[in-house]
């Protein structure tokens, strides 16, 4: 069996007495797509935070291609591309110049970024915007420019925090589709973080529920309904998930 | 590193603080000078080294070009600082930056080094174009010893707007928003700038209290106390070490102690070498270098294990 690529061993996060994250086990393979639910506030962008070394865990600890995440955070932000909830971009500059400054942060020379650059465009479908200033963007296509800038690096993982909150159903359905190809097209692993659960149904080879920091069940969604509910009977995964946002609020 | 030193400089340069501020201190520069040289032509009986002295001398109603330094270096440094690093958190371009293969410190000195390149560039150009209009008004060239005095003055002036540079930079990393940092350097400043001198003058007066019946010795140690609190300020710090480097018959930081051994005849006047200049105000280089690492490991340590969330 090959090794996973992203793993966390009882990742713990605590502000003082409060544990945000609560010995959360994760484990994602090469190539698959994984969607990370929970509600408001559950712990996924703390998780997140800690996976990329952007957070120091309280406990335990994380590994993204065999490296402990706080220990060589280089090495890991090499190879994985984040995308935050709340993305944001120079304003005054063009697309091009946006991704071209991350290329040249990853030490990716301007010859080999260029068709690297006007290729992902292509992909997200801004290439007739490429020379305009981000800032006349619709969120939508910030969103899409946030793909791209993840992809421009040419990761083995890419991390979405809540890549579709906020966006028409239109623009969902394209930010999907995208994470799709990128999965099959480009063999990324993806870890897609929403609380919306029918956009991580869509997609996800499995999934993830948190609920206040814990880990509640894990797996692909036909596995998920048998272990929550002890094989006994069939459940809908969104009762399961409506249920954990209940406890959330108790 | 390089990739950030290079987008912070192209955007200083594109900026409209660049520009403003290249304006107000050429204006401001070029008024000093030329009242400056007027002077310096009004009584010429002065020394060899005239040159520097259109730095040092005040003319009619303005103030030196020191002055004006001690005056506008908060503000350039404070102007190019304030907001690299949480201007970035509010667009939310902090988080997407640090996912990337970047150390934190490297963000810190690549934002130093570029805000510090343009700085440098208004006070070369500045300077330089002091120096030529005093050329023309003067109408002396000035010597090598001159020169190497005036390319000093150049590195004090980097160093001392490099510490508000610094402390803007701390600010940034502190306070999450632009106006609450802006606001705490200028404080900063304005303690500095004015209220030093007075916290300075009335610990001397308690120490050593001076009145018409004191002794020498008394009003020397009165004015030598005071002169040392006031060095905790780097305004201070910059001025007296700028004018005793552009003031060549300066050869004792003590004004007074200076003035008193020409009175009674134990000196005489004339120039010191650029290289007892230099012996004289290396205390002050050494305390601004230290304010400023004081600054810098600060801003370290607060940033290093920060959490970056993008809010």
């Amino acid at each position: 069996m090959p090794n996973p690529l992203v793993e966390t061993v009882d990742l713990t996060k605590a502000y003082g007495p409060n544990v945000v994250v609560d010995h959360i086990n994760l484990c994602i393979d090469e190539g698959e797509i994984f969607g990370f639910l929970g509600p408001n506030g559950a712990g996924k962008t703390t998780t997140i935070l800690m996976l990329l070394g952007l957070a120091e865990p309280t406990s335990g600890e994380a590994r993204i291609g065999g490296y402990v995440t706080n220990i060589h955070p280089m090495e890991v932000k090499r190879m994985t591309g984040y995308l935050p909830e709340n993305v944001g971009f120079y304003d005054d500059m063009s697309p091009v110049e946006n991704l071209a400054y991350i290329t040249r942060l990853n030490g990716i020379s301007d010859r080999e970024a260029k068709p690297k650059i006007d290729e992902v465009l292509v992909t997200v479908g801004l290439d007739h915007v490429a020379n305009v200033k981000v800032g006349t963007f619709s969120k939508g296509m910030k969103q899409r420019l946030g793909i791209a800038d993840v992809l421009v690096k040419d990761p083995r993982l890419v991390i979405l925090d809540e890549p579709t909150t906020g966006i028409d159903p239109a623009g969902v359905s394209q930010i999907l589709d995208l994470i799709t190809v990128m999965a099959a097209d480009r063999q990324i692993t993806v870890l897609l973080c929403s609380h919306l659960l029918h956009h991580v149904q869509k997609v996800s080879d499995r999934v993830g529920i948190i609920s206040r920091g814990k880990m509640i069940a894990q797996g692909t969604i036909d596995e998920l309904s048998t272990q929550l509910t002890d094989g006994t009977q069939q459940v809908d995964l969104e009762e399961i998930y409506m249920k954990s946002f209940s406890e959330g609020i108790a | 590193m390089k990739p950030i030193f290079w987008k912070e400089l192209a955007d200083h340069f594109g900026s409209w603080r660049f520009f403003v501020f290249m304006i107000v201190i050429l204006l401001a520069s070029v008024s000093t000078t030329y009242t400056a040289s007027e002077t310096i032509l009004g009584n010429a009986e002065t020394t060899d080294d005239i040159f520097v002295l259109i730095f040092s001398t005040s003319g009619e109603g303005l103030p030196t070009f020191i002055w004006f330094i001690a005056l506008l270096g908060p503000f350039l440094g404070i102007i190019f600082g304030f907001d690299v690093i949480n201007g970035e958190r509010t667009r939310g371009t902090l988080s997407r930056m640090l996912s990337q293969p970047v150390y934190r410190d490297s963000v810190i000195n690549a934002k130093f080094l570029a805000g510090l390149t343009a700085v440098g560039v208004i006070l070369a150009g500045i300077i330089l174009i002091s120096c030529g209009l005093g050329l023309f008004t003067l109408g002396i060239t000035p010597d090598v010893g001159e020169i190497m005095r005036i390319l000093i003055f150049f590195l004090l002036c980097l160093l001392y707007v490099g510490f508000w540079l610094g402390l803007g930079i701390l600010c940034s990393v502190f306070f999450r928003q632009a106006m609450v940092s802006v606001l705490v350097s200028i404080a900063i400043w304005i303690f500095f700038m004015s209220f030093m001198s007075m916290i300075a003058g009335v610990v001397a007066d308690q120490v050593y209290p001076v009145d018409r019946y004191s002794g020498e010795q008394a009003v020397l140690d009165h004015n030598e106390l005071n002169r040392q609190i006031n060095l905790i300020s780097p305004v201070h710090l910059f001025e007296e070490s700028s004018d005793t480097i552009l003031t060549p018959e300066k050869h004792s930081l003590d004004e007074l102690r200076q003035l008193l051994s020409y009175l009674k005849g134990e000196m005489i006047p004339g120039s010191v070498s650029v290289r007892q200049s230099l012996i004289l105000i290396w205390p002050h280089i050494v305390s601004l270098i230290a304010l400023t690492s004081i600054c810098f490991a600060a801003s370290y340590i607060r940033f290093m294990r920060e959490e970056i969330r993008a809010t």
